[in-house]
């Protein structure tokens, strides 16, 4: 069905009175006065407390699982292990999400759940964890992707041929390897007249979310179940459940909770299926909150990356040729989503000829999950430090460098999709416009740049826009607001009809209430619903002009709509006052019910987004530790549809980059069991640990989409590291090529860099 | 089943009794006891700051203090930090320059902003950065955080 919306696009010349300025966010009251119910906050009558048995062991099968002494216990209602899962065929998308959920054959890492309880106490469910006695027969296990990929390495899924090697037919750890290219490199690399080639390596980080997962789930007698936790997707949620479970997906309703932080770590479940089938046992209903040393051992962390980069360039500063052999380990199941990292670690240059080679690797950590541009930082930490090193050679201003290469509309990409209307140049112009860049570096410390790219995404998306009969308008949303989408999704309703963003709240769905909604992630949700609430703003109008016309007695299309009012078409349509939205609304029952748009769409359209970093470091000599001192960001935003929120989007990238650069790493014993899992021992920045983040919000607006804008979540940590690494490289003499840049590395990077210049 | 104990203790100003077992935190008690679950959990390790309240006018992360020792305390919470129904300074200023994205770390920091504000109401940007360094926020990059404590304290100065 061709919507009202595909027939539009970007109207520059919208005079916008709502779009671009940053009210105060509607759900905000309830976050700073405690209100907000977040995922652990829903407590229900009879609620049991659930609590996870974890293998100890990082590779082990399970021999036998005996849990007569824990289901004996007093208070303990339910107990549930392998045997209460539905059994799906391994190495599937769903046997897979099946077996991350409860261990079936084999435990596949330190922290992977075997077994659990529910039990009316916190107290009593954690003795009974204690009474289940598992069997386990220890493997031999495998933490570093690189060694999993020998040979000799201990095999996770003996069902695993690797895909995309012709004639692999003995099982692997290796999932896949992915060849991706464009033109002729050999070409490329002769036409070069300085070519620099370097290896690097980054480690998997937490996405860090300050609330564990939690959710709390019912079931009735007859087999519907009601699942309240805090998700990115509640109807992927629900549709996976449904798939594991063996439950018809109307059975199960999935209400989101606010969300205490994703960053892409809340898109796949982990407690809930198991919530699920122990409420399903006890007939009661079953929270489980995960500890933060769950969190830590057992949710997604982001791939770790092993990567070689070479590039060429001509002395005039033209990039002749990029080639890349990449290892991405997603732990111990495939889904890292490592084919972005070929698709996006070049592009926003114009690169004719690029030559890429992956390999995404299972290993005994927990399976990976999605973060901001899932396994594009890792890989641009290397190529921009590449680029850099390249500007030195040649002599040219780093951002120069870039400008000379930038992609501009009508570049085809390395994954066949040819740009529209981009900002990478005006990015990168407003860069070399910006104070920062413009101002001295300050004695004693490093200036370095870095840019990024991430595609932006669109998706299936649902959305209902009610006018109430007093006007005002209620909007029903299903892409979860993570950081405040809400808002700006009001501010574009408010802005189509011409009324006060106070007159419009938004409420989040459950999966009963509206269609699929694919989950927030990839930068798609005030971009997606924003077109659909658009859209069904579009479609209220519409309804609202028949309206009026029945109220008048004159035809349908001699009404027109402007500023929030139904107004006659022109002068012969005779005399009548402009009808206010309330003034139609109050009329509601005497034309034909209520007044309310709704819109589905699989929205396509999505900007590409730029951004480049500016930062200034200081290192310490004599203990390696790094101050950031001064930090810029300016990406292209398309268009700011709330600036607050959009510069709150930049910074917060930005400081999750810092952490990834300076200090997040897991620590795995010779056991292969993590030894940091916690807040004290894997360090995340604190507020005395960064300083301001200076943002510059660049506009060049995305002509699919309505108020023009691409979306911003997942540009800001793209940079950052290659960013920071530039930076430190001009302060020690070497750029750093491995993650993270803590102070016993750069240490050794400075007395390697006093041994080359004679000491 | 663990012995109980029986804890008489005042939470923004309310008179509250709850029972308890021995190992339970104050944290614990706040949220499963009184249905105060504008207090959050991070860590429960006293890492993250986001179980953070006032008892008897010290700051605290409730998740590091068992909840027998509240006998007899005062303890302030971020649902007795609005006046009825004019808002804190802080949490106005919070709102209006968007010192929250997700809102899962926002009463923590919230009460210990007060804390700090009540001790020196004219905090350099360094001072307020180390004073909130026990309380971690993932989303914001704290640079709004700061400016609205900033903000904060300009006002409750008299501008």
């Amino acid at each position: 069905m061709a919507t009202i919306l595909e027939k539009s696009g970007f109207n520059p010349d919208k005079k916008l009175k709502i779009v671009g300025t940053s009210p105060v966010k509607h759900d905000g009251i309830d976050k700073v006065t405690g209100r907000a119910k977040f995922g652990a906050d829903l407590y229900l009558p009879g609620m049991l407390v659930g609590k996870i048995l974890r293998s100890p062991h990082a590779h082990a099968k399970i021999r036998s699982i005996d849990i007569s002494a824990a289901e004996k216990l007093p208070g303990v209602k339910a107990v549930v292990t392998r045997a209460d899962f539905p059994e799906i065929k391994a190495g599937t998308p769903d046997g897979d999400m099946t077996r991350n959920a409860m261990a079936r054959e084999k435990a596949l890492y330190d922290g992977h759940p075997v077994a659990a309880v529910a039990a009316t106490s916190e107290s009593i469910a954690k003795e009974a964890l204690k009474l289940i006695k598992v069997e386990y027969e220890v493997l031999p296990h495998v933490i570093d992707p690189v060694q999993s990929m020998q040979p000799s390495a201990p095999i996770l899924h003996d069902h695993v041929r690797t895909k995309g090697i012709k004639g692999a037919d003995q099982p692997s750890n290796v999932i896949e390897r992915l060849d991706l290219g464009i033109g002729d490199v050999e070409k490329g690399f002769v036409e070069a007249d300085v070519i620099v080639e370097r290896e690097y390596d980054t480690k998997p980080m937490h996405q860090g979310y300050i609330e564990p997962q939690s959710c709390v789930a019912s079931a009735t007698e007859d087999g519907q179940i009601e699942l309240w936790c805090c998700t990115q997707g509640p109807w992927v949620f629900r549709d996976r459940l449904s798939n594991i479970l063996k439950l018809e997906a109307s059975k199960i309703r999935v209400q989101q909770s606010e969300m205490g932080g994703g960053f892409g770590g809340k898109t796949g479940f982990y407690g809930e299926p198991v919530a699920i089938q122990l409420a399903r046992k006890a007939r009661r209903p079953v929270k489980i909150t995960l500890t933060r040393n769950e969190v830590f051992r057992a949710t997604g962390p982001v791939s770790g990356t092993k990567s070689r980069i070479k590039m060429g360039v001509k002395h005039d500063g033209t990039i002749t040729a990029a080639e890349a052999e990449l290892i991405f380990q997603t732990g111990a199941f495939t889904g890292s989503m490592f084919s972005n990292a070929p698709q996006a670690m070049f592009t926003r240059y114009n690169l004719k000829n690029v030559k890429t080679v992956s390999y995404e690797v299972v290993s005994n950590r927990p399976k990976v999950n999605s973060f901001r541009a899932p396994c594009v930082p890792q890989v641009v930490f290397g190529v921009e430090g590449v680029i850099d090193e390249l500007a030195r050679k040649i002599g040219m201003d780093p951002i120069d460098l870039r400008l000379k290469n930038a992609a501009t509309e009508g570049y085809k990409t390395i994954y066949g999709e040819t740009f529209g209307k981009i900002g990478f140049v005006e990015t990168l112009e407003a860069a070399k416009r910006c104070d920062h860049y413009n101002s001295p570096v300050p004695p004693g410390q490093g200036r370095g740049v870095a840019a990024g790219f991430w595609f932006n995404r669109g998706g299936e998306t649902t959305g209902t826009l009610n006018i109430a009969i007093d006007g005002s308008v209620t909007l029903i949303l299903g892409t979860t607001d993570v950081a405040g989408s809400r808002i700006s999704i009001s501010m574009m309703a408010a802005e189509e009809l011409g009324i006060p963003v106070d007159k419009v709240r938004a409420v989040m769905a459950d999966t009963h209430s509206l269609g699929f909604n694919r989950v927030t992630a990839g930068s798609r949700t005030t971009f997606s619903t924003g077109m659909v609430i658009v859209d069904s703003a579009r479609k209220a109008i519409a309804e609202l002009c028949k309206r009026a016309a029945v109220i008048w007695g004159v035809p349908e299309d001699a009404v027109t709509f402007e500023d929030g009012y139904c107004k006659p078409a022109g002068a012969n349509v005779g005399t009548f006052e402009p009808l206010s939205i309330a003034q139609i609304a109050a009329k509601t029952m005497a034309t034909h019910g209520a007044i309310a748009g709704h819109s589905e769409m699989n929205v396509t359209g999505a900007g590409p987004g730029f951004g480049l970093h500016i930062v200034d470091v200081e290192v310490d000599k004599e203990t390696g530790r790094v101050d950031i001192k001064r930090y810029t960001v300016v990406e292209d935003a398309g268009k700011a549809i709330h600036p607050l929120q959009v510069e709150g989007q930049y910074q917060g990238g930005a400081v999750q980059g810092i952490g990834w650069a300076l200090n997040e790493e897991y620590y795995y014993g010779e056991d292969g069991r993590l030894q940091n899992p916690s807040f004290l021992d894997y360090r995340m920045p604190v507020a005395s640990d960064v300083p301001m983040i200076g943002t510059e919000i660049v506009e060049v607006p995305n002509p699919r989409h309505p108020y023009g804008l691409r979306g911003v979540g997942e540009v800001p940590v793209v940079p950052t590291m290659a960013a920071i690494a530039n930076a430190i490289g001009q302060c020690v003499g070497i750029r750093p090529q491995s993650l993270p840049m803590s102070p016993p590395k750069l240490l050794k990077l400075i007395e390697q860099a006093r041994a080359q210049n004679g000491g | 089943m663990a012995k109980k104990y029986h804890v008489t203790t005042t939470v923004n100003g309310d008179e509250y009794e709850f029972l308890c077992e021995a190992q339970q935190t104050l944290l614990d008690a706040l949220r499963d006891e009184l249905m105060l679950s504008g207090t959050k959990e991070g860590c429960a390790t006293g890492d993250c700051g986001a179980c953070t309240v006032m008892l008897d006018g010290t700051m605290v992360c409730s998740c590091l203090v068992l909840a027998v020792e509240a006998e007899g305390a005062r303890i302030e919470t971020i649902e007795g930090m609005a006046n009825g129904d004019e808002l804190h300074p802080l949490q106005r200023t919070f709102l209006e320059l968007n010192g929250l994205q997700c809102g899962i770390c926002t009463p923590g920091i919230l009460i210990a902003a007060k804390a700090l504000l009540e001790r020196n109401p004219d905090p350099t940007e360094t001072e307020i950065r180390y004073w909130l360094a026990g309380n971690l926020c993932r989303c914001t990059g704290y640079d709004k955080i700061i400016r609205s404590v900033q903000a904060a304290a300009k006002e409750m100065r008299g501008g």
